[in-house]
């Protein structure tokens, strides 16, 4: 008696409107744990953000996976269980409520009822009831009638917007389809299979074939959600599911080749349509599908829908060559990478392994933002607004919108395996009338690229600014440089030979300093030697030499080269000078050599997404008939209207019952008084 | 007989309507078959049924509310005007007087948040006043500020073909123009329910929320330059933007009402303002009907979205930051449905109810965009 009544008890609790709310609160408050904390990161990411301390005991409470940890699914599973128990518990008596006509009510319980009116009837009893009847058709009530024993009169219980009712059957059956719909999908028998062990995460990053069959899953797996990347030119038939901290392989029932990638772009560079050419080989009827899926546009084969998710390098090949900044003697020296692979490179002793990460064939770059610091900002208030108004387009005055053509990215190793990042345009840009190539640099992820230029010569090569690096820093070129610096910065008959010998030693000594860490070697050098109030006159008389030595190796250079001597003129000039802070920069640069890229064969990848959820149309379908019934629930009223005609006593009650609170109610119950009130009228 | 004469009942739906209801819909429908002869090759048939049904639900709720008529009417020319005036070519924007200073989209945009913030002025000058003609000036304003914010998304439409014609696109699809939309759709409800319950003094509350709007739009304009047209990023190019976004907004804009109502109520309840403010039983009422309607369209917009998902993504519920926190608006306001029907939640627990809601709502509309990231990261500021 006591364990019926305590079942009696959770059934009235579970099934309570006071329950709901508290789960409905319950969840929603849950909920937001998921999205403050980012979801299925990989792990290293949070032992970096909580501690060593902190990620065990958060990887406990499943925050990592918040909507498919245990405490989460049970919360769900008592909104489902509370809403079909509330169901259970209503339903009958609603559809009873539906069918009822109430018309057993009496006088008694009318006049109780708190929308009540009586209303004196002079008209005979019969044409008042007709009257009421044509009133209640042309308001869309529905009655029943039943005279009353003895002349107690007539009593015509009507109702009107009974499915409402309907209403919440719908609303709340939907809610258990769907949520029962989203299990199917989720991933509860994989998460039995894990428990029970027959199927294990994989961690290792090892190629898929090697995978082994517990970590693998069928073509018949009922729902599942799964990645893949497919460079041009290749296929693959399964796809990665990520689970915790490793990964799953699906097998799929078919392979997908991927022909060729397209990025459409936007005149502003902004990417326009993704679009991947598949060709879906089906492995039961070999069949071959050929089609093109692009982002909002899916392709379905056997139930999986494929998707275009996103793209990235397939594995560009490239033709680089190396220039070594350094170390004067070595020669440039050709290498043959592609994107996701490595080679080694010797520099010196040292071995240095490149790690090509990222092409791209090309980059939009606003060129005339770099310089809006200089432009000054003296509009008024008013000329602001006007600015604003006009068309809603883009003023692309102030913007120099240019294609600077392809980069590529990589990575340089050490043997300490310290690694630094690099960003290298293929393209010279030119920057303040003169061109350079560009190569970004940076130690961290998170940080800028900060970037070194080195500038081309007359013919648009590097090769020049190189020849000069060499001679520059080339210890053997020192005496020769200086003697002949010495000649033509002091000639004529008038200058002692002892000066020039000493010119001569000054300019090797300013290409040592250089040599050790560039203008940096020298400021210094002058910080520590000259007197404040001489430092800035020292410091030019060291430039000028430096450029003047520079000048001499660029000649000396072009002349061992049998190329004929350059023109001294401004141009010449800027190209020394942004020599040497090019070198002076390369102390920094924090690699030995520079890459330049001469050829690229682009390869792009398609990222894929591949999912089969057959829960899909049960949720649909239940949220459908949600909508429908709180549509049914929440416009439909239903009203309930007695009318008792009592031509003993002369005189009709009625009395109007809702569901539903509102101010509706009690117009309505106005009019029908009115109504009646004129129906009980003698005359037509 | 007399009764049925005097009484307008239910059922004669049809017959109530006059000519100038039919004229109305006339021009809707030719409006439409119009758009559809000039650009039905361009658009699939999503795209066809989208359009039908607008002229189609504009027709409906025009008979039902007949001050929309005359605004749809007002947009409809205005917007006509703007674009025979460009003459396509975007550079008249500037030269046009009228385009420069009135009808142009961004000139538009601008006026509706000057006729707003001027409405709010006469609304609550005319509550504390007691001056119903001055608040009813506030109704006027209302009006015009929401016919040229739609005027200017209209014309806004238009300019964006003008700009590519790969550029063009509904514009609904960023932070910027939704928080016009927001403007217009709730000032729209207000309207409705001003018309229907007599609920003008209303009108000072929702202003407030329109107003915030306002201030968030031209800081964002001034400050950020973001009312400059955008081309769509390829997970927006789709029909399924057309009818999610606008659910979504009248879900937003019920709820904003539903919450500036609750706190009117909490100070009638006080005693502040009490004798200029609706009946407490009114208030409660438009508290309920704005939240029936909001959480019936909130719940479209989020299984249209899911939808839409289901295509783009390939996946109707990911837990994405932006799907989870639609989740808990609409679990927050279940729950306020269900409170309502407990008798003794009734009441100011209810009322602050929805203003939290609207914290929560106003938190799933911008706070996702700014602080977490996620796949709806089109929105970010
Ligand atoms: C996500 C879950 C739920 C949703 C979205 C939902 C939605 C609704 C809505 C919109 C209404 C109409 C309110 C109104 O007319 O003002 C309603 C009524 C109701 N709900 Fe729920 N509900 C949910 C869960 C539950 C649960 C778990 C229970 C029971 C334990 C429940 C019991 C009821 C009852 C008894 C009514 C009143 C029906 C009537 O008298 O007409 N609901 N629900």
């Amino acid at each position: 008696m006591a364990q019926q009544s305590t079942a009696r008890a959770l059934y009235d609790l579970l099934s309570s409107m006071r329950f709901a709310i508290s789960l409905l609160t319950v969840l929603a408050v849950a909920s937001v744990v998921g999205t403050v904390l980012k979801q299925a990161e990989p792990y290293p990411n949070y032992v970096a953000q909580f501690g060593a301390f902190w990620f065990p005991v958060f990887e406990t409470l499943g925050l990592y996976h918040v909507y498919h940890a245990a405490w989460f699914l049970l919360i769900l599973g008592f909104l489902v269980l509370s809403t079909s128990l509330c169901v259970l518990r209503n339903g009958p008596a609603m559809l009873r409520e539906m069918r009822s006509f109430r018309e057993q009510v009496s006088e008694r319980s009318l006049r109780l009822i708190p929308l009540n009116a009586q209303i004196a009837m002079p008209a005979p009893a019969s044409v008042v009831l007709e009257r009421v009847r044509a009133y209640l058709l042309q308001s869309g009530y529905r009655w029943r009638e039943k005279t009353r024993a003895g002349d107690d009169g007539t009593l015509i219980a009507a109702k009107a917007g009974s499915y409402h009712r309907t209403g919440y059957l719908l609303t709340h059956c939907g809610i258990v389809i769907i949520c029962a719909g989203g299990l199917i999908d989720g991933n509860i028998p994989l998460k039995v299979l894990q428990l029970t062990g027959q199927k294990v995460i994989e961690t290792r990053d090892v190629p898929q074939s090697q995978v082994p069959p517990q970590s693998r899953l069928s073509p018949s797996n009922l729902s599942f959600r799964g990645n893949i990347n497919i460079p041009e030119g290749s296929s693959a038939n399964v796809v990665f599911m990520n689970v915790a901290d490793g990964y799953l392989v699906q097998d799929l029932p078919f392979t997908i080749a991927l022909q060729r990638f397209h990025i459409e772009h936007y005149s502003t560079g902004q990417p326009r349509d993704f679009a991947s050419d598949i060709v879906v080989i089906d492995h039961e009827t070999g069949e071959r599908i050929e089609r093109t899926i692009r982002v909002n546009h899916p392709f379905i084969h056997r139930g999986v829908a494929i998707y275009q998710a996103s793209f990235s390098d397939g594995g560009t090949r490239m033709q680089l060559r190396g220039w070594p900044l350094l170390s004067p003697r070595a020669p440039p020296f050709d290498i043959a990478g592609a994107v996701n692979k490595s080679t080694s490179v010797k520099a010196g002793d040292a071995e240095i392994r490149v790690e090509l990460s990222d092409f791209r064939p090309f980059n939009v770059e606003d060129l005339a933002s770099n310089d809006t610091s200089s432009r000054v900002d003296t509009a008024s208030v008013t000329k602001k607004v006007l600015d604003r108004l006009g068309s809603g387009a883009a003023d692309l005055s102030d913007k120099d919108l240019r294609n600077v053509g392809p980069s590529f990215h990589y990575r340089l190793r050490d043997a300490q395996g310290q690694a630094r990042e690099f960003s290298n345009y293929m393209l010279p840009l030119q920057l303040d009338g003169a061109w350079y190539l560009m190569s970004g640099v940076r130690a961290t992820p998170n940080e800028d690229f900060r970037y070194l230029r080195l500038p081309l010569d007359a013919e648009g090569r590097v090769d020049s600014h190189m020849q000069l690096r060499s001679m520059l820093l080339d210890e053997k070129a020192w005496p020769e440089l200086g003697r002949r610096f010495a000649r033509n910065a002091a000639s004529g008959p008038a200058v002692s030979a002892v000066l020039r010998e000493r010119l001569a030693e000054s300019a090797e000594r300013v290409l040592q300093m250089f040599s050790e860490r560039g203008l940096e070697t020298v400021v210094r050098f002058i910080e520590q030697g000259v007197p404040q109030a001489e430092r800035e006159k020292a410091a030019d008389i060291y430039i000028r030499v430096l450029e003047g030595v520079a000048l001499e190796a660029l000649q000396l250079a072009r002349e061992r080269a049998k190329q004929p001597p350059l023109a001294v003129d401004e141009q010449t000039q800027r190209f020394i000078r942004d020599s040497l802070i090019s070198i002076s920069d390369s102390f920094a640069y924090g690699a030995p050599f520079y890459l330049q890229l001469l050829q690229y064969e682009e390869v792009k990848a398609s990222g894929l997404q591949l999912t089969r959820a057959p829960g899909q149309n049960i949720v649909y379908g239940g949220s459908l008939l949600l909508v429908l019934g709180l549509f049914a629930m929440l416009y439909i009223r239903e009203r309930r209207v007695w009318i008792l005609v009592q031509p003993g006593r002369a005189e009709l009650l009625m009395a109007m019952a809702v569901n539903r609170q509102t101010l509706e109610n009690e117009q309505e119950f106005e009019k029908h008084r009115a109504a009646l009130a004129a129906a009980a009228q003698t005359g037509t | 007989m007399e009764m049925t004469q005097s009484l307008p009942s239910a059922r004669s739906g049809l017959r109530r309507l006059g000519w100038f209801d039919w004229l109305y819909a006339l021009g809707l429908a030719l409006g439409a078959a119009y758009a559809l002869k000039l650009y039905s090759p361009f658009m699939d048939m999503y795209e066809r049924s989208i359009l039908v049904g607008t002229a189609i639900t504009l027709a409906g709720l025009g008979w039902h509310w007949k001050g929309l008529r005359v605004l749809v009417i007002v947009i409809a020319a205005v917007s006509l005007a703007s674009i025979g005036l460009y003459q396509g070519d975007l550079a008249r924007a500037d030269q046009a007087f009228l385009l420069k200073y009135l009808i142009s989209s961004q000139t538009a945009i601008m006026w509706m948040c000057f006729l707003y913030a001027m409405a709010g002025v006469a609304y609550w000058a005319g509550l504390l006043g007691r001056s119903e003609t001055i608040a009813q000036a506030g109704t006027g304003l209302t009006w015009s500020a929401t016919a040229m914010g739609f005027i200017g998304l209209m014309v806004r439409w238009y300019e964006s073909y003008l700009i590519g014609p790969d550029v063009g696109h509904i514009p609904i699809s960023n932070l910027y123009e939704v928080f016009v939309l927001f403007c217009i759709t709730t000032a729209l409800m207000h309207l409705y329910y001003e018309g229907r319950y007599a609920t003008r003094r209303l009108g000072a509350f929702v202003l407030l929320i329109i107003l915030a709007a306002v201030a968030f739009i031209l800081w964002y304009t001034f400050d950020r330059g973001a009312h400059e047209i955008q081309p769509l990023v390829p997970a927006l190019q789709s029909w399924w933007m057309k009818i999610h976004v606008p659910a979504n907004f009248v879900g937003y804009g019920a709820f904003s009402i539903a919450a500036m109502v609750a706190v009117a109520w909490l100070l009638a309840d006080k005693g502040i303002l009490t004798r200029l403010l609706p009946p407490a039983a009114l208030m409660d009422d438009v508290m309920y009907k704005t939240i029936a309607i909001g959480f019936a369209f909130f719940t479209i917009a989020t299984i249209l979205g899911a939808m839409w998902a289901a295509e783009a993504w390939g996946g109707y519920w990911s837990w994405d930051p932006k799907e989870t926190w639609a989740l808990i608006v609409w679990l927050n306001y279940a729950a306020w449905l269900h409170m309502r029907l407990i008798k003794g939640l009734r009441g100011p627990v209810l009322a602050w109810w929805a203003i939290v809601g609207l914290f929560v709502t106003t938190f799933a509309f911008i706070g996702v965009n700014m602080f977490l990231s996620g796949l709806h990261s089109y929105g970010a500021l």
